[in-house]
Protein backbone atom coordinates (compact mmCIF):
# COMPACT_ATOMS: atom_id res chain seq x y z
CA UNK A 1 0.00 0.00 0.00
CA UNK A 2 1.10 3.37 -1.10
CA UNK A 3 0.61 6.77 0.99
CA UNK A 4 0.30 10.17 -0.38
CA UNK A 5 2.71 12.64 0.99
CA UNK A 6 1.44 15.98 2.59
CA UNK A 7 2.37 17.78 -0.68
CA UNK A 8 0.07 15.92 -2.91
CA UNK A 9 -2.55 16.07 -0.41
CA UNK A 10 -2.67 19.48 -0.60
CA UNK A 11 -2.49 19.87 -4.12
CA UNK A 12 -4.98 17.26 -4.49
CA UNK A 13 -7.29 19.07 -2.02
CA UNK A 14 -6.69 23.08 -3.52
CA UNK A 15 -7.55 21.02 -7.04
CA UNK A 16 -10.41 19.90 -5.57
CA UNK A 17 -11.63 23.29 -4.05
CA UNK A 18 -11.18 25.38 -7.08
CA UNK A 19 -13.96 26.50 -8.27
CA UNK A 20 -15.27 25.01 -11.42
CA UNK A 21 -16.47 28.54 -13.43
CA UNK A 22 -17.70 26.41 -16.27
CA UNK A 23 -21.39 27.90 -17.22
CA UNK A 24 -20.15 31.15 -15.78
CA UNK A 25 -19.01 34.28 -18.07
CA UNK A 26 -16.32 33.80 -15.72
CA UNK A 27 -12.62 32.34 -16.52
CA UNK A 28 -10.23 31.73 -12.86
CA UNK A 29 -6.99 33.32 -13.13
CA UNK A 30 -5.59 32.90 -9.50
CA UNK A 31 -6.27 32.37 -5.77
CA UNK A 32 -5.59 35.38 -4.46
CA UNK A 33 -6.47 35.22 -0.84
CA UNK A 34 -8.05 32.81 1.78
CA UNK A 35 -10.79 33.86 4.48
CA UNK A 36 -12.74 32.37 7.56
CA UNK A 37 -15.59 32.35 5.13
CA UNK A 38 -14.49 31.94 1.14
CA UNK A 39 -11.75 31.83 -0.71
CA UNK A 40 -10.88 34.75 -3.14
CA UNK A 41 -9.67 34.20 -6.98
CA UNK A 42 -8.73 36.38 -9.35
CA UNK A 43 -10.66 36.11 -12.34
CA UNK A 44 -11.92 37.59 -16.19
CA UNK A 45 -15.15 38.60 -16.65
CA UNK A 46 -15.09 37.72 -20.49
CA UNK A 47 -18.49 39.54 -20.62
CA UNK A 48 -17.13 42.75 -19.95
CA UNK A 49 -13.42 42.16 -20.25
CA UNK A 50 -12.31 43.07 -16.63
CA UNK A 51 -10.59 41.25 -13.68
CA UNK A 52 -13.08 40.96 -11.21
CA UNK A 53 -12.40 39.29 -7.51
CA UNK A 54 -14.66 36.03 -7.04
CA UNK A 55 -15.41 35.12 -4.06
CA UNK A 56 -16.58 31.26 -3.77
CA UNK A 57 -18.00 30.57 0.05
CA UNK A 58 -16.25 27.27 1.50
CA UNK A 59 -19.31 26.38 3.60
CA UNK A 60 -21.38 23.44 1.83
CA UNK A 61 -24.77 24.40 0.87
CA UNK A 62 -26.83 21.90 2.86
CA UNK A 63 -29.85 23.79 2.20
CA UNK A 64 -31.86 26.39 0.71
CA UNK A 65 -32.17 29.14 3.40
CA UNK A 66 -27.96 29.46 3.52
CA UNK A 67 -27.82 29.90 -0.43
CA UNK A 68 -31.07 32.20 -0.31
CA UNK A 69 -29.28 34.65 2.91
CA UNK A 70 -26.05 34.96 1.17
CA UNK A 71 -27.80 36.00 -2.15
CA UNK A 72 -29.57 38.38 0.01
CA UNK A 73 -26.89 39.51 1.66
CA UNK A 74 -25.47 40.32 -1.77
CA UNK A 75 -28.02 42.00 -2.80
CA UNK A 76 -28.02 44.12 -0.20
CA UNK A 77 -24.03 45.30 -0.38
CA UNK A 78 -25.10 45.65 -3.99
CA UNK A 79 -26.52 48.68 -2.73
CA UNK A 80 -24.31 50.29 -0.79
CA UNK A 81 -22.85 52.40 -3.60
CA UNK A 82 -19.96 54.60 -1.84
CA UNK A 83 -16.35 55.28 -2.96
CA UNK A 84 -15.21 53.43 0.32
CA UNK A 85 -17.20 49.85 -0.06
CA UNK A 86 -16.12 47.27 -2.49
CA UNK A 87 -18.77 47.47 -4.94
CA UNK A 88 -20.07 43.62 -5.38
CA UNK A 89 -21.10 42.88 -9.71
CA UNK A 90 -22.34 39.82 -9.67
CA UNK A 91 -23.39 36.56 -7.39
CA UNK A 92 -23.93 33.07 -8.75
CA UNK A 93 -24.36 29.39 -7.96
CA UNK A 94 -21.66 26.73 -8.97
CA UNK A 95 -22.40 24.08 -10.53
CA UNK A 96 -21.42 22.24 -7.34
CA UNK A 97 -23.78 24.33 -5.32
CA UNK A 98 -21.57 27.03 -4.09
CA UNK A 99 -22.73 30.05 -3.81
CA UNK A 100 -20.13 33.14 -5.17
CA UNK A 101 -20.00 36.46 -5.44
CA UNK A 102 -17.93 38.89 -7.55
CA UNK A 103 -16.50 42.29 -6.69
CA UNK A 104 -14.39 45.25 -7.73
CA UNK A 105 -10.51 43.67 -8.16
CA UNK A 106 -9.06 45.95 -6.02
CA UNK A 107 -5.48 46.59 -6.51
CA UNK A 108 -3.28 47.52 -3.56
CA UNK A 109 -2.46 46.58 0.09
CA UNK A 110 -4.20 45.74 2.86
CA UNK A 111 -4.24 48.56 5.42
CA UNK A 112 -1.64 46.71 7.95
CA UNK A 113 0.54 46.36 5.49
CA UNK A 114 0.36 49.60 3.80
CA UNK A 115 0.85 51.47 6.73
CA UNK A 116 3.86 50.64 7.64
CA UNK A 117 4.95 52.84 5.08
CA UNK A 118 3.21 55.82 6.29
CA UNK A 119 5.00 57.55 9.43
CA UNK A 120 2.75 60.43 9.80
CA UNK A 121 0.37 59.99 12.24
CA UNK A 122 -1.84 62.58 10.75
CA UNK A 123 -2.03 60.84 7.79
CA UNK A 124 -2.72 57.89 9.54
CA UNK A 125 -6.15 59.39 10.81
CA UNK A 126 -7.06 60.61 7.58
CA UNK A 127 -6.76 57.15 6.39
CA UNK A 128 -9.07 56.32 9.42
CA UNK A 129 -11.49 58.67 8.81
CA UNK A 130 -12.00 57.66 5.48
CA UNK A 131 -12.89 54.22 6.68
CA UNK A 132 -14.72 55.98 9.06
CA UNK A 133 -16.54 57.41 6.18
CA UNK A 134 -17.72 54.11 4.67
CA UNK A 135 -18.84 52.55 7.82
CA UNK A 136 -21.05 55.45 8.71
CA UNK A 137 -22.48 55.30 5.33
CA UNK A 138 -23.26 51.56 5.75
CA UNK A 139 -24.81 52.27 9.08
CA UNK A 140 -26.82 55.00 7.53
CA UNK A 141 -28.17 51.97 4.90
CA UNK A 142 -28.61 49.99 8.09
CA UNK A 143 -25.60 47.46 7.90
CA UNK A 144 -23.36 46.33 10.33
CA UNK A 145 -19.83 45.16 9.31
CA UNK A 146 -19.24 43.40 12.61
CA UNK A 147 -15.74 42.16 11.24
CA UNK A 148 -13.77 45.73 11.11
CA UNK A 149 -9.71 45.03 11.31
CA UNK A 150 -6.82 46.29 9.48
CA UNK A 151 -6.57 43.08 6.94
CA UNK A 152 -10.29 44.42 5.69
CA UNK A 153 -9.55 47.66 4.73
CA UNK A 154 -7.50 47.77 1.16
CA UNK A 155 -5.54 51.07 0.09
CA UNK A 156 -5.68 51.35 -3.51
CA UNK A 157 -2.73 52.06 -5.58
CA UNK A 158 -4.28 55.65 -5.91
CA UNK A 159 -4.35 55.82 -2.08
CA UNK A 160 -8.22 55.06 -2.32
CA UNK A 161 -9.42 53.60 0.98
CA UNK A 162 -12.11 50.24 0.41
CA UNK A 163 -13.77 48.61 3.15
CA UNK A 164 -13.84 45.03 2.58
CA UNK A 165 -15.18 41.92 3.30
CA UNK A 166 -18.81 42.27 4.53
CA UNK A 167 -19.80 38.82 4.92
CA UNK A 168 -20.47 38.67 8.49
CA UNK A 169 -22.31 42.34 7.66
CA UNK A 170 -25.44 42.21 9.11
CA UNK A 171 -28.89 44.41 8.69
CA UNK A 172 -30.90 46.30 11.20
CA UNK A 173 -34.43 46.89 9.58
CA UNK A 174 -35.27 49.46 11.89
CA UNK A 175 -33.13 51.77 10.81
CA UNK A 176 -33.53 51.32 7.26
CA UNK A 177 -36.50 52.17 5.27
CA UNK A 178 -34.72 50.76 1.74
CA UNK A 179 -34.45 47.02 3.44
CA UNK A 180 -37.22 47.23 5.20
CA UNK A 181 -39.49 45.70 2.26
CA UNK A 182 -36.81 42.65 2.40
CA UNK A 183 -38.62 39.60 4.37
CA UNK A 184 -35.40 38.24 5.23
CA UNK A 185 -33.92 41.27 6.20
CA UNK A 186 -33.64 41.07 9.66
CA UNK A 187 -30.61 38.92 11.22
CA UNK A 188 -30.37 40.51 14.46
CA UNK A 189 -34.11 40.58 15.72
CA UNK A 190 -33.82 37.28 17.88
CA UNK A 191 -34.55 38.24 21.37
CA UNK A 192 -32.48 37.31 23.92
CA UNK A 193 -33.19 37.89 27.65
CA UNK A 194 -31.42 39.90 29.74
CA UNK A 195 -28.52 38.46 32.16
CA UNK A 196 -29.07 35.39 30.11
CA UNK A 197 -25.97 33.42 29.98
CA UNK A 198 -24.00 34.12 26.46
CA UNK A 199 -24.46 31.40 24.02
CA UNK A 200 -21.95 31.38 21.57
CA UNK A 201 -23.35 28.71 19.79
CA UNK A 202 -27.13 30.12 20.09
CA UNK A 203 -25.59 33.50 17.94
CA UNK A 204 -24.25 30.72 15.60
CA UNK A 205 -27.25 29.49 15.34
CA UNK A 206 -29.01 32.82 14.69
CA UNK A 207 -26.26 33.79 12.23
CA UNK A 208 -26.70 30.23 10.54
CA UNK A 209 -23.01 29.59 9.77
CA UNK A 210 -20.92 28.09 12.00
CA UNK A 211 -18.67 30.50 11.56
CA UNK A 212 -16.51 33.30 13.27
CA UNK A 213 -18.34 36.21 13.69
CA UNK A 214 -15.62 37.93 14.18
CA UNK A 215 -11.98 39.11 14.86
CA UNK A 216 -10.63 38.56 18.67
CA UNK A 217 -8.87 41.90 19.88
CA UNK A 218 -11.38 43.71 17.49
CA UNK A 219 -14.48 42.69 18.51
CA UNK A 220 -16.98 44.46 21.03
CA UNK A 221 -17.63 42.59 24.16
CA UNK A 222 -21.25 42.00 23.45
CA UNK A 223 -19.93 40.32 19.64
CA UNK A 224 -17.43 38.20 21.67
CA UNK A 225 -20.25 37.07 24.20
CA UNK A 226 -22.42 36.24 21.53
CA UNK A 227 -24.82 38.68 22.79
CA UNK A 228 -27.03 39.36 19.56
CA UNK A 229 -30.02 41.53 20.67
CA UNK A 230 -27.56 44.19 21.41
CA UNK A 231 -25.18 44.06 18.56
CA UNK A 232 -26.14 47.39 16.98
CA UNK A 233 -23.26 50.26 15.25
CA UNK A 234 -21.76 50.50 18.44
CA UNK A 235 -20.48 47.17 18.13
CA UNK A 236 -18.62 48.30 14.56
CA UNK A 237 -17.86 51.37 16.91
CA UNK A 238 -15.70 49.73 19.00
CA UNK A 239 -13.71 47.48 16.07
CA UNK A 240 -13.10 50.94 15.07
CA UNK A 241 -12.21 51.74 17.81
CA UNK A 242 -9.49 48.98 18.32
CA UNK A 243 -8.60 50.04 14.62
CA UNK A 244 -7.73 53.29 15.78
CA UNK A 245 -5.30 52.02 18.29
CA UNK A 246 -3.53 49.95 15.56
CA UNK A 247 -3.17 52.57 13.28
CA UNK A 248 -1.99 54.98 16.49
CA UNK A 249 0.77 52.69 17.14
CA UNK A 250 3.82 54.40 15.81
CA UNK A 251 5.62 52.68 13.48
CA UNK A 252 8.36 52.03 16.59
CA UNK A 253 6.32 50.19 18.46
CA UNK A 254 4.98 47.87 15.69
CA UNK A 255 8.85 46.70 15.48
CA UNK A 256 10.41 48.17 18.84
CA UNK A 257 8.14 47.90 21.86
CA UNK A 258 10.12 50.72 23.47
CA UNK A 259 9.78 54.08 20.68
CA UNK A 260 6.14 55.59 20.58
CA UNK A 261 4.80 58.80 19.32
CA UNK A 262 4.33 61.18 21.70
CA UNK A 263 1.50 60.33 23.70
CA UNK A 264 -1.53 62.33 23.86
CA UNK A 265 -4.46 62.34 26.08
CA UNK A 266 -7.15 63.66 23.76
CA UNK A 267 -5.77 60.73 20.91
CA UNK A 268 -5.99 58.20 24.05
CA UNK A 269 -9.66 59.51 25.06
CA UNK A 270 -10.38 58.89 21.57
CA UNK A 271 -9.63 55.37 21.76
CA UNK A 272 -10.47 54.86 24.89
CA UNK A 273 -14.63 55.74 24.49
CA UNK A 274 -14.60 53.79 21.56
CA UNK A 275 -13.85 50.78 22.81
CA UNK A 276 -15.36 51.24 26.17
CA UNK A 277 -16.90 47.68 27.36
CA UNK A 278 -20.40 49.16 28.43
CA UNK A 279 -21.72 50.31 24.51
CA UNK A 280 -23.61 52.76 26.45
CA UNK A 281 -20.32 54.62 27.37
CA UNK A 282 -18.92 54.64 23.62
CA UNK A 283 -19.78 56.62 20.81
CA UNK A 284 -23.55 56.74 19.67
CA UNK A 285 -22.35 57.00 16.05
CA UNK A 286 -19.59 56.98 13.75
CA UNK A 287 -20.36 59.94 12.58
CA UNK A 288 -19.60 61.35 16.31
CA UNK A 289 -16.43 59.57 16.45
CA UNK A 290 -15.21 60.90 13.31
CA UNK A 291 -15.73 64.22 13.75
CA UNK A 292 -13.73 63.85 17.45
CA UNK A 293 -11.16 62.24 15.25
CA UNK A 294 -11.05 65.53 12.85
CA UNK A 295 -11.28 67.99 15.87
CA UNK A 296 -8.25 65.89 16.68
CA UNK A 297 -6.40 66.34 13.58
CA UNK A 298 -7.55 70.18 13.60
CA UNK A 299 -5.89 70.70 16.97
CA UNK A 300 -9.62 71.44 18.93
CA UNK A 301 -10.73 70.14 21.96
CA UNK A 302 -12.16 66.82 21.59
CA UNK A 303 -15.75 65.43 23.36
CA UNK A 304 -14.06 62.30 24.89
CA UNK A 305 -11.96 64.41 27.45
CA UNK A 306 -12.95 67.34 29.31
CA UNK A 307 -9.58 69.61 29.01
CA UNK A 308 -7.70 71.79 32.35
CA UNK A 309 -6.74 74.95 31.34
CA UNK A 310 -2.93 73.60 30.87
CA UNK A 311 -4.44 70.86 28.16
CA UNK A 312 -5.99 74.24 26.69
CA UNK A 313 -2.68 76.18 26.59
CA UNK A 314 -0.51 73.22 25.31
CA UNK A 315 -2.94 72.57 22.64
CA UNK A 316 -3.37 76.37 21.89
CA UNK A 317 0.75 76.61 21.49
CA UNK A 318 0.63 73.34 19.62
CA UNK A 319 -2.08 74.60 17.35
CA UNK A 320 0.05 78.32 16.98
CA UNK A 321 3.46 77.29 17.51
CA UNK A 322 4.86 79.75 14.59
CA UNK A 323 2.45 82.32 15.22
CA UNK A 324 3.63 82.67 19.10
CA UNK A 325 7.23 82.21 18.19
CA UNK A 326 7.39 85.06 15.75
CA UNK A 327 5.59 87.08 18.38
CA UNK A 328 7.67 85.93 20.90
CA UNK A 329 10.82 86.50 18.75
CA UNK A 330 9.78 89.89 18.01
CA UNK A 331 9.22 90.77 21.88
CA UNK A 332 12.69 89.44 22.84
CA UNK A 333 14.57 91.47 19.70
CA UNK A 334 12.50 94.55 21.18
CA UNK A 335 14.03 94.12 24.56
CA UNK A 336 17.26 93.45 23.05
CA UNK A 337 16.88 96.55 21.31
CA UNK A 338 15.93 98.42 24.54
CA UNK A 339 18.64 97.23 26.51
CA UNK A 340 21.10 97.84 23.85
CA UNK A 341 20.31 101.44 23.42
CA UNK A 342 20.36 102.51 26.72
CA UNK A 343 23.86 101.78 27.19
CA UNK B 1 -11.51 86.65 7.02
CA UNK B 2 -10.32 87.30 3.90
CA UNK B 3 -6.62 87.55 3.69
CA UNK B 4 -6.64 92.00 2.45
CA UNK B 5 -8.75 93.22 5.77
CA UNK B 6 -6.59 90.32 7.82
CA UNK B 7 -3.55 92.05 6.42
CA UNK B 8 -4.36 95.44 6.82
CA UNK B 9 -5.89 94.98 10.59
CA UNK B 10 -2.65 92.81 11.73
CA UNK B 11 -0.18 95.39 9.81
CA UNK B 12 -2.26 98.37 11.51
CA UNK B 13 -2.16 96.79 15.05
CA UNK B 14 1.78 95.29 14.94
CA UNK B 15 2.60 98.89 13.02
CA UNK B 16 0.98 101.04 16.20
CA UNK B 17 2.22 98.56 18.46
CA UNK B 18 5.66 98.63 17.21
CA UNK B 19 5.62 102.86 17.06
CA UNK B 20 4.46 102.66 20.80
CA UNK B 21 7.32 101.06 21.54
CA UNK B 22 9.35 104.02 20.92
CA UNK B 23 8.39 105.93 24.19
CA UNK B 24 11.09 103.47 25.51
CA UNK B 25 13.69 105.43 23.82
CA UNK B 26 13.37 109.06 25.27
CA UNK B 27 15.37 110.32 22.03
CA UNK B 28 12.22 110.58 20.34
CA UNK B 29 9.69 110.40 22.84
CA UNK B 30 8.41 113.60 22.04
CA UNK B 31 8.00 112.87 18.61
CA UNK B 32 5.49 109.48 19.61
CA UNK B 33 1.95 110.29 18.25
CA UNK B 34 3.95 110.93 14.73
CA UNK B 35 5.83 108.23 15.15
CA UNK B 36 2.83 106.06 16.07
CA UNK B 37 0.56 107.03 13.08
CA UNK B 38 3.71 106.80 10.33
CA UNK B 39 4.39 103.52 11.97
CA UNK B 40 0.43 102.90 11.36
CA UNK B 41 0.17 103.74 7.81
CA UNK B 42 3.44 101.57 6.96
CA UNK B 43 1.71 98.58 8.66
CA UNK B 44 -1.35 99.11 6.95
CA UNK B 45 0.74 99.68 3.40
CA UNK B 46 2.36 96.53 4.11
CA UNK B 47 -0.43 94.37 5.49
CA UNK B 48 -2.50 95.27 2.26
CA UNK B 49 0.05 94.61 0.00
CA UNK B 50 0.81 91.31 1.89
CA UNK B 51 -2.66 90.33 1.69
CA UNK B 52 -3.42 90.92 -1.67
CA UNK B 53 0.11 88.46 -2.36
CA UNK B 54 -1.48 85.97 0.14
CA UNK B 55 -4.58 86.24 -2.41
CA UNK B 56 -2.21 85.55 -5.33
CA UNK B 57 0.22 82.86 -4.09
CA UNK B 58 -0.93 80.05 -1.64
CA UNK B 59 2.80 79.35 -0.47
CA UNK B 60 3.48 80.05 3.16
CA UNK B 61 7.28 80.34 2.46
CA UNK B 62 6.96 82.92 -0.23
CA UNK B 63 4.55 84.79 2.23
CA UNK B 64 6.79 84.97 4.73
CA UNK B 65 9.72 85.62 2.26
CA UNK B 66 7.25 88.53 0.67
CA UNK B 67 6.49 89.93 4.49
CA UNK B 68 10.18 90.24 5.06
CA UNK B 69 10.73 91.71 1.37
CA UNK B 70 7.92 94.40 2.06
CA UNK B 71 8.34 95.06 6.09
CA UNK B 72 12.10 95.65 5.06
CA UNK B 73 11.83 97.52 1.87
CA UNK B 74 8.87 100.24 3.93
CA UNK B 75 10.94 99.86 7.38
CA UNK B 76 14.34 100.68 5.16
CA UNK B 77 12.43 103.78 3.61
CA UNK B 78 11.50 105.16 6.88
CA UNK B 79 14.78 104.56 8.39
CA UNK B 80 16.68 106.84 5.39
CA UNK B 81 13.63 109.53 6.05
CA UNK B 82 14.45 109.80 9.98
CA UNK B 83 18.57 109.83 8.90
CA UNK B 84 18.99 107.07 11.69
CA UNK B 85 17.86 104.62 13.86
CA UNK B 86 18.37 102.06 11.05
CA UNK B 87 18.51 98.76 13.25
CA UNK B 88 15.90 100.13 15.34
CA UNK B 89 13.26 100.77 12.64
CA UNK B 90 14.41 98.25 10.25
CA UNK B 91 14.58 94.68 12.13
CA UNK B 92 11.00 95.17 14.15
CA UNK B 93 9.71 96.78 10.40
CA UNK B 94 10.65 93.24 8.98
CA UNK B 95 10.06 90.84 11.94
CA UNK B 96 6.43 92.64 11.81
CA UNK B 97 6.74 91.76 8.09
CA UNK B 98 7.22 88.46 8.60
CA UNK B 99 4.73 87.90 11.10
CA UNK B 100 1.90 89.09 8.80
CA UNK B 101 3.02 86.91 5.98
CA UNK B 102 2.73 84.21 7.68
CA UNK B 103 -0.82 85.07 9.27
CA UNK B 104 -2.42 86.08 6.19
CA UNK B 105 -1.01 82.60 4.63
CA UNK B 106 -1.86 80.37 7.83
CA UNK B 107 -5.08 82.38 8.87
CA UNK B 108 -6.64 83.92 5.51
CA UNK B 109 -9.39 82.44 4.62
CA UNK B 110 -8.60 81.24 1.37
CA UNK B 111 -10.71 81.67 -1.72
CA UNK B 112 -13.82 79.21 -3.00
CA UNK B 113 -12.10 75.84 -4.20
CA UNK B 114 -8.33 76.67 -3.23
CA UNK B 115 -7.09 75.11 -0.33
CA UNK B 116 -5.19 76.61 2.49
CA UNK B 117 -1.57 76.29 2.46
CA UNK B 118 -0.68 72.96 4.89
CA UNK B 119 0.75 73.25 8.19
Amino acid sequence: MKFLSDKTVDHLRQTADTPDLSGTRYQLLERVARGGMGTVYAATDETLGRRVALKVLDVPVAGGDFARRLNREARVLARLEHPGIVPVHDVGTLSDGRVFYTMKFVEGQRLDKHIEAVTSLPDRLRLFLRICDAVAFAHARGVLHRDLKPANVMVGAFGEVLVMDWGLAKIMREQSADFAEDPEATILQTPKSAGAPADTTQATQITGQGTVLGTPGYMSPEQSRGDVAHIDERSDIFSLGALLQFLCASPATQVNPNGTWRRDKAREAICAKSTETDPGKRYANVTELSADVSRYLDGLPVSARKETIFDKAARFYRRHTVAILLIAAYLAMRILLLIFSRR
Amino acid sequence: MNKVLLGLLLGAVLGAVDGLTSWFTPAVRAQLAGIVIGSTVKGIIAGIAIGFFARKVHSLALGILFGLAVGFVLAFIVAQLQHGYYLEIILPGSIVGIIVGYATQRYGAASAGVPAPTR
